[in-house]
């Protein structure tokens, strides 16, 4: 059995970022259904957080194949 | 996971039998071609590339060459994407906005078809998923929105803007200016590019590991079968869930491209 260390370092990455979409998420959809009226809004904003979530894990994803 | 997929294909010698990851997505040059020591070679990927901007800039003038009044299907389709674009850059960056949807329009559809082949029979491979596609549509988003900012703020008003926001204690600055700057002007493209080339790199190496545990295992006989009668049964999941993530990319490719354009046409407040 060969592998290599990258694989496990990505998959513990990914725990802050999923953390963090998820609690994004949530709130964003709290926020959706208290005020209907602002969805588009928060959606707006919601998907800008998820960008910038996002990125640390795809920065993981990349350095796990190229370090 | 391959190495499974080709333990089970060759019967347990797979050692060097299957080449590493890159063999998905680096294609030898079908017309080798090579200028000032630049490899230019038209491979599988330049050549659906060409295929799918050609066909979705056909469907474009076809559709909206002489423009009705009463719109027809075609029309009618075309105008709601450019519409919801129009939607996004009016939402985002103001009544000034409607400058921009030329450039979010090509920036949605351009990698919309780029990204849709990776799911599209007889092609099968995005071509964003070769670092120099999503690096370049990032160098362009990158190239329109400082230059937006110079143009309407002036450059030292821009930069200054960028290195210096206000309302922050002075001593603040040693560390603020390098991270703002650094944020702004290279992590701001580079996370464009990175997120794209990354979903379309995972996405595709889904794909190809789905639709290989069919053609492996659904033949063998006594217990593989299962395997493959399990990727096939997840076949269209995973493609459903791919045009999602394609769909996603290209929304939020064009969304932050607009979000940075409209966060340099006004200074930080």
């Amino acid at each position: 059995m060969e592998g290599t260390l990258n694989v496990i370092g990505y998959g513990l990455a990914t725990l802050g970022p999923g953390i963090g979409l998820g609690l994004l998420i949530a709130k964003a959809i709290e926020s959706m259904a208290r005020q209907p009226e602002a969805a588009g809004m928060v959606r707006t904003t919601m998907f800008i957080g998820v960008a910038v979530v996002e990125a640390l894990a795809l920065l993981a994803f990349v350095l796990a194949f190229a370090l | 996971m391959i190495n499974v997929l080709a333990a089970a294909e060759w019967g347990g010698e797979f050692e060097g039998v299957l080449d590493p990851i890159n063999a998905l997505f680096d294609f030898p040059a079908i017309i080798p071609l090579e200028l000032f020591g630049v490899d230019l070679g038209i491979n599988r990927t330049i050549l659906i590339a060409w295929l799918v901007t050609a066909a979705a800039a056909a469907l474009f003038i076809v559709g909206l060459r002489s423009p009705q009044v009463v719109p027809g299907k075609l029309q009618s389709f075309l105008e709601m994407i450019v519409d919801f674009i129009r939607g996004i850059a009016l939402e985002i960056i103001g009544p000034k906005g409607t400058r921009f949807v030329p450039l979010l329009t090509t920036f949605f559809v351009g990698i919309f078809v780029l990204n849709v082949a990776k799911i599209t029979p007889f092609l099968m491979l995005p071509p964003t998923s070769r670092m120099a596609w999503p690096a370049f549509l990032a160098l362009i988003s990158w190239l329109v929105f400082v230059g937006v900012g110079i143009k309407e703020q002036g450059f030292g008003a821009y930069f200054g803007g960028i290195m210096f926001p206000p309302g922050v204690p002075k001593a603040l600055y040693v560390i603020l200016t390098p991270i703002e700057l650094l944020s702004n002007l290279i992590l701001r493209p580079f996370t464009l590019a990175v997120r794209l080339f990354a979903n379309m790199v995972a996405g595709h190496i889904l794909v190809v590991i789905t639709l290989s545990a069919i053609h492996v295992f659904l033949p063998s006989v006594p217990v593989g079968w299962m395997v493959g009668g399990f990727a096939l049964l997840a076949a269209p999941v995973v493609f459903g869930f791919e045009l999602f993530i394609i769909g996603l990319q290209a929304y939020i490719f064009t969304m932050l491209t607009a979000v940075y354009i409209s966060s340099s046409m006004e200074a930080h407040h």
